[in-house]
């Protein structure tokens, strides 16, 4: 098993060293990648955080969780459609964007709070396979009544213009969306991680992640925790919805799949059940995602390397499940507890 | 844990607005629209119609029966109307606002289709209708059990003849006496008012008269003498195979192309049963082995790559070895893993082949996003398996084959050993069994079933692309073996007909398919976590807990032997 792991890490080692002596990409070309793969990953943080509560009080994968985060920018999209006709986001940029944020995290926590309620809710104490695949159940429906809902095809978001051009920062030049994504994501992430940390209300969903039947003797009602853990999980979504169409600029009713797989691969590498570690992950995946192709891949001759993406992110995944179930930050519950 | 008293009121309206909530949804995604022209009862009521009747028909039924609502006949009829208002609200509305701009199918023609077709007097209609569909689900709860059996069996007859009429009809055409019968129900489009009356006296005088006869002859049969029941059940197999053998002939070309579809997903389920149903080992990267079995065939006889050029026949040996191969190979580094994470590891392995196969770094062998083309067809001697009824009869080969060794497994020391690690893994290890081996063992007869599928999958298309193997077809069949009954073999087959049959005949459902297994997996899971025609120790262990599905299910015995 372990020599697997070695003749992976040479590979990377040799196609590392060989890009970087070919000097093929530029310093600009690498802080380029970096910048990218920061607000990429900071938008699989965000998800990573429903993945991770979830698994955390429930000790079940929320497959459903991509759908939850399509939901919310694709319903938002006819709003920012409006604003964009009526050329309210062009005098009101900020505004308009806010309501368009709004709107997207409201529609995904409400569908968060309804999968709860309707699907996982009865399915409480059954054994373990049983809500995977209602999850997985959930996840189809939903992602093929958005469909029926509002169409099949992909959607251009609008392009606010402010936010295309390259921002001088810190004497860096740095595009005005990535900026924003980073941003927003940041501050969400830290006043997600100061409710749980400082809050009456996080205690007690610290307290039902921890234990739940003990929790409940002490008094707290182990129903609502859980539902705010969705609804939680449902407001980060929503608004790693709108920054993703910030970045990629449509929506679909599929877009939820890759980035939901992303997310969790995340929530896996951070220690799934840790807060911190699924924001740690989120990131650490978006640097290994827009570094690695042409960092390593290349250098191994391997041609279009970016059509492996992908690919690069499963076999993370699959190699953190297989060598250190645990995560950077998580404690040991892949082999027992899973 | 309900804090205070919720008064009966609130009640009623908490029902209809639920009701009303799933009417306007199925409504707005499009269903009520697709399914219009489908008629059940010719020019009478068309599935869409029938959808939101039956809609009424539960909220009566629930509204009554549950015990937390337990609401009265009247409080059931309110809640239709409740319904009814929310839907004709929407009509309303739709009528006033352009809808269509964010709800694509929220189209004139939709507003027409359920308002009958009456303009404003429509919306009246609506709440009663509401209100009618209400009282007889409510009706329905309150009548003894008894009538309560018929009326149910006597509408669901009558709905499943309707939306299988295309299957139904040609069967009852194929002989003399039973077609002209076949003229007088069925009409071109859908039953006859009389037919569909008819079918609903019939089968609900039936079911009367058939109540606790069914208890005797079960009795009967089971006081034969070991050797007449032995040969009444080899009769049933052989009439059930001579069946089989005729069925392409008598179905035509289009069913045939169905059934050979059906009878792929039923070799893949068998498959994947061996490794979740009887293993309890969740993969979902399952599509992997599909795709090498016809990535392998593909590759060996296809003379556009033209490195070997070789036959079918000596391609088939050589996907399933390496399905075996890739099934041990893939199965070392999950060995350890456990339910999720084994699910989400073997995802990514599925998921990592499909992207190396498209990627233009394997496009030399693999032939990239555009697939292999030119696969020869199978034959033997002279014959050609190139029709869909002569591909029939080597999947249908290939599915007795893979049926027999399943089931042969399972009776069998191994399959003790899988079902054992399914239950407990740990205790499984301590009561002496080899749980690398036995993983292994259950990941390679899985993925050798899966190659073989493939195979076959690869002569009957004549190419392969990449885009055939994503991740749906690995839930595809996961999908199946859960609704026909984990680690039931006949329940493969169930499933496989009613998740991949019943679509391919209902084609205006081609859009909703996933929807509605996302849907009935989750209802599945809620309702009935065992499946439709489940294995009868897993049956009793998930209602082991309540006393009232104990009562339910042993009503309805399956045949299957202890």
């Amino acid at each position: 098993m372990w020599s697997i792991g070695a003749i992976l890490l040479t590979l990377i080692v040799i196609g590392s060293w060989s890009t970087l002596s070919s000097g093929k990409y530029s310093a600009r070309h690498w802080l380029d990648f970096t910048i990218f793969g920061l607000a990429q990953g900071s938008i699989y943080a965000l998800i990573a955080l429903g993945y991770t509560m979830v698994y955390g009080v429930l000790r079940m994968i929320n497959f459903a969780h991509s759908e939850v985060f399509m939901s919310g920018p694709y319903t938002a999209y006819f709003v920012a459609a409006f604003f964009h006709t009526s050329g309210l986001l062009d005098s009101h940029p900020l505004l308009s964007m806010l309501v368009v944020l709004l709107v997207s995290m409201a529609t995904s926590t409400f569908v968060a709070y309804l999968l709860e309620r309707i699907a996982y809710r009865p399915l409480r104490t059954a054994p373990r396979l049983v809500p995977l695949i209602t999850a997985i159940g959930a996840s189809f429906f939903l992602q093929y009544t958005f469909r029926g809902l509002y169409g099949s095809g992909f959607q251009a978001y609008p392009v606010i213009k402010p936010l295309e051009r390259h921002w001088e920062i810190l004497g860096l030049r740095i595009l005005g969306f990535q900026v924003v994504i980073i941003v927003a994501a940041a501050v969400m992430m830290m006043a997600l991680y100061l409710f749980v940390q400082k809050t009456r209300t996080g205690k007690a969903l610290r307290a039902v992640s921890e234990d739940k039947e003990t929790a409940a003797l002490m008094g707290i009602d182990v129903d609502r925790m859980i539902s705010i853990t969705f609804i939680i999980g449902g407001m980060a979504a929503g608004a790693a919805g709108v920054l993703y169409a910030l970045m990629f600029k449509q929506v679909h009713f599929f877009m939820g799949f890759i980035p939901g797989i992303k997310a969790f691969t995340a929530a896996v590498l951070g220690g799934i059940g840790n807060i911190p570690g699924a924001m740690l992950g989120g990131i650490f995946l978006g640097f290994i995602e827009s570094l690695g192709p042409s960092l390593f891949l290349d250098g191994l001759g391997i041609v279009a390397p970016y059509q492996l993406k992908d690919a690069i992110a499963f076999t993370m995944l699959v190699l953190v499940l297989i060598f250190r179930p645990t995560g950077i930050l998580g404690e040991r519950l892949a082999m027992k507890k899973a | 844990m309900r804090k205070g008293k919720v008064t009966r009121g609130k009640r009623v309206i908490k029902s209809g607005l639920i009701a009303g909530g799933v009417a306007v949804l199925v409504s707005l995604i499009g269903m009520v629209e697709a399914f219009s022209q489908r008629y059940i009862v010719a020019d009478i009521i068309s599935i869409g119609h029938a959808l939101l009747l039956g809609i009424g028909v539960l909220t009566g039924y629930l509204s009554v029966r549950e015990s937390r609502s337990g609401l009265t006949f009247l409080g059931a009829v309110g809640a239709g109307g409740i319904a009814g208002a929310l839907l004709s609200l929407l009509v309303i509305v739709g009528n006033l606002i352009p809808l269509r701009r964010v709800f694509i199918n929220a189209s004139p023609v939709l507003f027409e289709l359920l308002t009958l077709g009456q303009g404003s007097w429509g919306t009246g209609i609506l709440v009663l209708l509401g209100c009618g569909s209400a009282a007889w689900g409510a009706a329905m709860a309150l009548v003894p059990q008894k009538y309560r059996k018929a009326a149910l069996n006597a509408m669901g007859w009558v709905v499943t003849l309707g939306v299988l009429q295309d299957l139904v009809r040609p069967l009852l055409a194929a002989w003399g006496p039973v077609a002209d019968f076949s003229e007088l129900v069925f009409e071109a489009n859908g039953l006859t008012l009389e037919g569909a009356l008819g079918t609903m006296a019939v089968v609900a005088v039936g079911t009367l008269f058939w109540k606790g006869k069914g208890e005797k002859f079960h009795e009967l049969i089971r006081g034969l003498d070991p050797a007449m029941r032995r040969a009444l059940r080899v009769g049933w197999v052989a009439f059930i195979l001579a069946i089989l053998l005729v069925l392409p002939h008598i179905l035509g070309l289009f069913l045939s192309e169905v059934l050979t579809v059906v009878g792929l997903y039923v070799l893949l389920g068998l498959g994947l049963n061996i490794v979740v149903g009887f293993a309890g080992l969740l993969d979902l990267g399952y599509v992997a082995f599909f795709a090498i079995g016809s990535y392998t065939v593909a590759v060996l006889t296809s003379p556009e790559l033209g490195f070997f050029n070789l036959s079918f026949w000596v391609a088939l040996p050589v996907a399933i070895a390496l399905g075996v191969v890739s099934g041990v190979l893939l199965g070392i580094p999950v060995l350890k893993m456990r339910g999720d994470y084994l699910a989400i590891a073997t995802l990514g392995f599925g998921e990592i082949i499909r992207i190396l196969v498209l990627s233009d770094f394997l496009r030399p062998w693999l032939g990239g996003a555009q697939g292999i083309g030119k696969i020869p067809k199978a034959s033997i001697g002279g014959f050609e398996f190139a029709t869909p009824q002569a591909l029939y009869y080597l999947i249908l080969a290939g599915c007795a084959v893979v049926g027999v060794i399943s089931w042969r497994l399972r009776d069998s020391r191994i399959g003790r050993a899988w079902m054992a690690i399914r239950e407990d893994e740990d205790v499984a290890q301590a009561m002496g069994i080899n749980l690398v081996a036995m993983k292994l063992l259950a990941f390679a007869t899985g993925a050798a079933f899966s190659a073989l599928s493939g195979a076959i999958f690869a002569t009957k298309l004549g190419s392969v692309y990449p885009h055939s193997f994503n991740v749906m077809i690995s839930i595809n069949i996961l999908c199946l073996i859960i609704v026909g009954g984990m680690g039931s073999i006949p329940g493969v087959i169930v499933g496989a007909a009613a998740l991949v049959g019943l679509p391919e005949l209902l084609r205006e459902f081609a859009e909703y398919r996933l929807l509605v297994y996302g849907a009935a997996l989750v209802a599945m899971m809620i309702l009935r976590p065992e499946g439709l025609w489940p294995e009868a120790v897993r049956k009793r262990e998930l209602h082991f807990d309540s006393a009232t599905h104990e009562m339910r299910f042993s009503e309805e015995r399956g045949d299957e032997a202890p």
